[in-house]
């Protein structure tokens, strides 16, 4: 690209050459053209980033699910004798303390005594106003409380919720407004702005809190103990949605277990026992004037709420569990195989699907077709005839050994098909309002990306909504640039209230103003008071680098498939190929659907006239300062790849969350992931590896020491 | 064969940034992010330009644009050159001719009295945000030093 090509005087004409002065007008015009493009090209690296960090995140989402799964299968496909059964049967445990009395002995919290020398706040029960605000400062100040005053907290909390309803209902009459926020996720400093900007909740401002307090962010436990705070307070104004990061399962990756017992060593079990049995307890859904849907992830085209409205909800602990069928048998022998079309991991969908903005989707003209998917275009042939979301759940159903449960229950042919379906609706319906996404095209589909609930199109929600006789459905679940934003004929509005989710300057967050005309009114904010100051090509730059920071990790644990793919598409092993190729190639290695040429400039700095030098590039992304020496690579590559399965796998191992485990339990746990990977590794390097992370020699691991020898130290990346 | 391989190089830069917009995956693009597009491709269209170059290739008034269309007209504007960068001497002669009193800098009331009054005006928006960007701390807009940290080197 460049002037200067042609005739003289085109060239005169284009490139606008004056000797003199610019006339005012033409400079005008020449500023204004330069701006928009300038602002143009930061539009595209902005939107790029996006993408990559909600690849990222969502991939994994559906990790997780795969893992539950293959967790799943291996419980039932090993005998009773096995010791790998042993180590994860505990995930599947149902709370054993399941009657109301004894669950009030367990978290006896009187015997804890607060020392003098504690200087938070000390509670006094019922709570109060007061109290609450006390909880609040010392939140603010960076203070704990007490492990007594949050297990007493916390059961008042449970009290409270086992008498809500699945669905709460709210007026907006005596002229009140209702305020309505979106995910947390552990972001303390957007709660506090909220509650700056718009005041502390009462009688006279209700809230409604959409789900997702915690994760991801380091203060999800101080969320919720205000949140629960303040319900205990004002139970008739506070109202809080289930997220589907209200679930122990998924806690255990997304960082929220690791907080808790990292701020409370010795009753931080406690703590989470009892706050997986208030998840499971949380409403599921709450309603406006009859008119006004609230709930985590959205809708799908079964939706029932008279249905979800009868549910035993506290039976789901965890939404990414089918529950256990009501039917015992006397013995306990297994009735059924799995099916022959058993595969081992959920979401067969090998591309993904961006979720995009949809606020320029104004009515669809009439001559656009329905084409397909992307991420359709991909699935294994013959695996399933049609996409009916009865398919699917039917395979889900089949892959989590649903009829098989431990191993313990019986199923008779006659008794248990009515109570099956029914459980397995029930558990669909509440699957589908904690996980599901809305999309641009009509229909319902499963939601392959995050592995749970569906994909609904604007039909869905207007058949919905009209067979409820409601206007609007609000749902978060999903972080949008500006916080809010509306779809499906704005029948739909997403709202996100963490700011800087994904990196300092990445979003802003918001939070909805309604009053009884039900028409939403939107702050937004953004947390930090240098963020504010970035100029958009700052905020777009950091934003970026730790988007291709996150980028070029994935890369490096990535380099041995990619040197795979770049070598199919150089036969004569010249160690270069085209920029096509590369982009191709590390599409079919990574899918994550990402414009890998837009993303070339910064990825890439070995390219000449359109040439990569794959071999240079592949050894620009390796680790340096490795901290251990390990004979055999690979393994490095694998675990770093794996590192959050990993964790996720140590965790649930180390029982007694006491942060180390023995050699032979890192066997088995290193044992179970290779098969979970169809690796296969020697004993002999697995033993190297176990005595080289042994730093002190007393024979067992340290985890949190393991995981940070880990940490992936690149070269290239810019400071 | 060299000219066969450039043209489908070109071909695919197209269509990755067209598919950065291509939310529903089918080959089209809201006819509002076209500018977004063309920009980010290295070309430095006027507004009228996008506008002409819009009128070709839209679908009957639907609003989107289809990639059938878009690829062979965006190709031809690349090869032809059409809507060739700015280049920064030219830019700050530009500046310079709305510093009247040659100060080095201008207030940000005189940037906006031409960018909202002259060439194709700015909306309120565009310019709350130029200035944002573009003033120092002394709440004046020193062009030589935005103009040369701000212009982006095209990409081979």
């Amino acid at each position: 690209m460049g002037c200067g090509m042609g005739k003289s005087e085109v060239r005169l004409k284009k490139c606008e050459r004056v000797t003199n002065s610019v006339p005012a007008i033409r400079a005008a015009l020449l500023i204004q053209r330069w701006y928009r493009q300038y602002v143009a090209r930061l539009e595209m690296r902005r939107r790029c980033t996006w993408n990559i960090f909600q690849s990222i995140e969502y991939a994994g989402e559906q990790d997780q699910i795969k893992l539950y799964n293959f967790f799943d299968f291996l419980m039932h496909h090993f005998t009773p004798a096995s010791s790998e059964r042993s180590l994860i049967s505990h995930i599947f445990r149902v709370n054993e303390i399941c009657r109301d009395a004894e669950w009030e002995k367990y978290f006896c919290y009187e015997s804890i005594e607060v020392p003098d020398s504690y200087t938070g706040p000390r509670l006094t029960f019922p709570m109060t106003f007061c109290g609450v605000s006390k909880v609040v400062q010392a939140f603010k100040h960076k203070q704990q409380l007490h492990a007594r005053y949050v297990l007493q907290l916390l059961r008042e909390t449970w009290r409270l919720l086992r008498i809500l309803t699945n669905i709460s209902h709210v007026s907006t009459c005596h002229t009140k407004e209702i305020t309505i926020c979106g995910d947390l996720h552990g972001h303390l400093e957007d709660l506090l702005l909220i509650f700056y900007k718009n005041g502390l909740p009462s009688s006279e401002k209700p809230y409604v809190f959409n789900g997702d307090f915690v994760d991801r962010g380091k203060n999800s436990l101080e969320i919720l103990l205000i949140l629960f705070g303040f319900l205990l307070v004002y139970p008739n104004d506070v109202h809080l949605n289930r997220g589907n990061h209200e679930d122990h399962i998924v806690n255990l990756r997304y960082g929220f277990t690791k907080e808790v017992l990292g701020k409370y060593r010795v009753h931080g079990k406690k703590i989470l026992n009892l706050l997986q049995k208030i998840f499971s307890w949380l409403p599921l859904a709450t309603v406006i004037d009859h008119k006004v849907l609230i709930v985590h992830g959205g809708i799908s085209a079964t939706t029932d709420l008279n249905a979800i409205a009868r549910v035993d909800r506290h039976k789901y602990v965890s939404a990414l569990r089918p529950p256990k069928p009501t039917h015992y048998a006397a013995d306990g022998c297994k009735t059924q195989a799995m099916g022959s079309n058993h595969r081992e991991a959920s979401g067969p969908a090998e591309g993904r699907r961006r979720v995009c903005s949809l606020t320029h989707h104004s009515s669809p003209p009439a001559q656009r077709s329905d084409l397909p998917r992307r991420s359709l275009h991909n699935l294994p042939m013959g695996s399933l005839l049609s996409w009916s979301v009865e398919e699917e759940l039917k395979r889900r159903r089949r892959l989590a050994g649903f009829d098989q449960s431990y191993g313990e229950l019986q199923r008779s042919d006659t008794e248990s098909g009515a109570t099956a379906e029914t459980d397995e609706h029930e558990w669909k319906q509440i699957v589908d309002v904690l996980w599901s996404d809305p999309m641009p095209q009509n229909g319902c589909i499963p939601n392959e990306v995050r592995g749970g609930g569906c994909y609904w199109g604007p039909d869905v929600t207007e058949e919905v909504l009209g067979r409820h006789n409601l206007q609007l459905l609000i749902r978060s679940h999903e972080c949008k640039q500006d916080g809010y934003e509306f779809c499906h004929n704005r029948r739909v509005l997403t709202i996100f209230s963490a700011s800087n989710y994904y990196e300092m300057g990445s979003n802003r967050g918001a939070y909805i103003r309604m009053g009884p005309d039900l028409v939403p009114h939107f702050i937004q904010y953004q947390a930090s008071q240098a963020c504010r100051e970035l100029t958009l090509r700052q905020s777009v730059g950091w934003t970026e680098r730790s988007a291709l920071r996150a980028l070029r990790e994935q890369l490096f644990v990535h380099k041995s498939d990619l040197i795979s793919a770049f070598q199919e598409f150089d036969p004569n092993n010249t160690g270069k190929i085209s920029l096509s190729h590369w982009a191709s190639a590390t599409e079919s290695v990574l899918k994550l659907g990402l414009p890998w040429r837009v993303l070339r400039p910064q990825l890439v700095s070995s390219t000449q006239y359109g040439i990569v030098d794959y071999q240079m590039w592949i050894r620009e992304l390796s680790i340096t300062e490795p901290k251990l020496q390990i004979s055999d690579t690979s393994i490095l590559e694998t675990m770093y790849k794996n590192h959050s399965n990993l964790e996720t796998i140590f965790r649930v191992i180390d029982t007694d969350h006491s942060g180390s485990i023995s050699f032979e339990e890192f066997r088995q746990t290193w044992r179970l992931l290779c098969s979970h990977l169809k690796t296969e590794i020697s004993d002999e390097a697995i033993a190297d590896l176990a005595h080289s992370i042994d730093f002190n020699k007393d024979g067992s691991i340290d985890i949190n020491e393991f995981m940070e020898a880990f940490r992936l130290v690149d070269l290239s990346a810019h400071a | 064969m060299a000219g066969r391989k450039q043209s489908a190089d070109v071909h695919q830069k197209i269509r990755a940034a067209f598919d950065a917009f291509d939310y529903e995956a089918n080959s089209t693009v809201d006819v509002r992010e076209i500018g977004t597009i063309i920009y980010s491709l290295g070309c430095f269209p006027s507004q009228k330009d996008l506008h002409d170059f819009i009128a070709k290739v839209e679908e009957d008034h639907t609003g989107y644009i289809h990639l059938d269309k878009f690829l062979p007209a965006m190709t031809k504007v690349l090869q032809e050159h059409k809507f060739p960068p700015i280049s920064e001497d030219l830019l700050l002669q530009a500046f310079e001719a709305l510093d009247k009193e040659k100060k080095d800098y201008l207030d940000p009331e005189e940037l906006t009295k031409y960018m909202t009054q002259e060439g194709e005006p700015f909306t309120q928006e565009e310019m709350e945000e130029m200035l944002t960007a573009l003033a120092d701390h002394r709440n004046q807009i020193h062009y030589k030093d935005v103009v040369s940290q701000m212009t982006i080197k095209p990409d081979k």
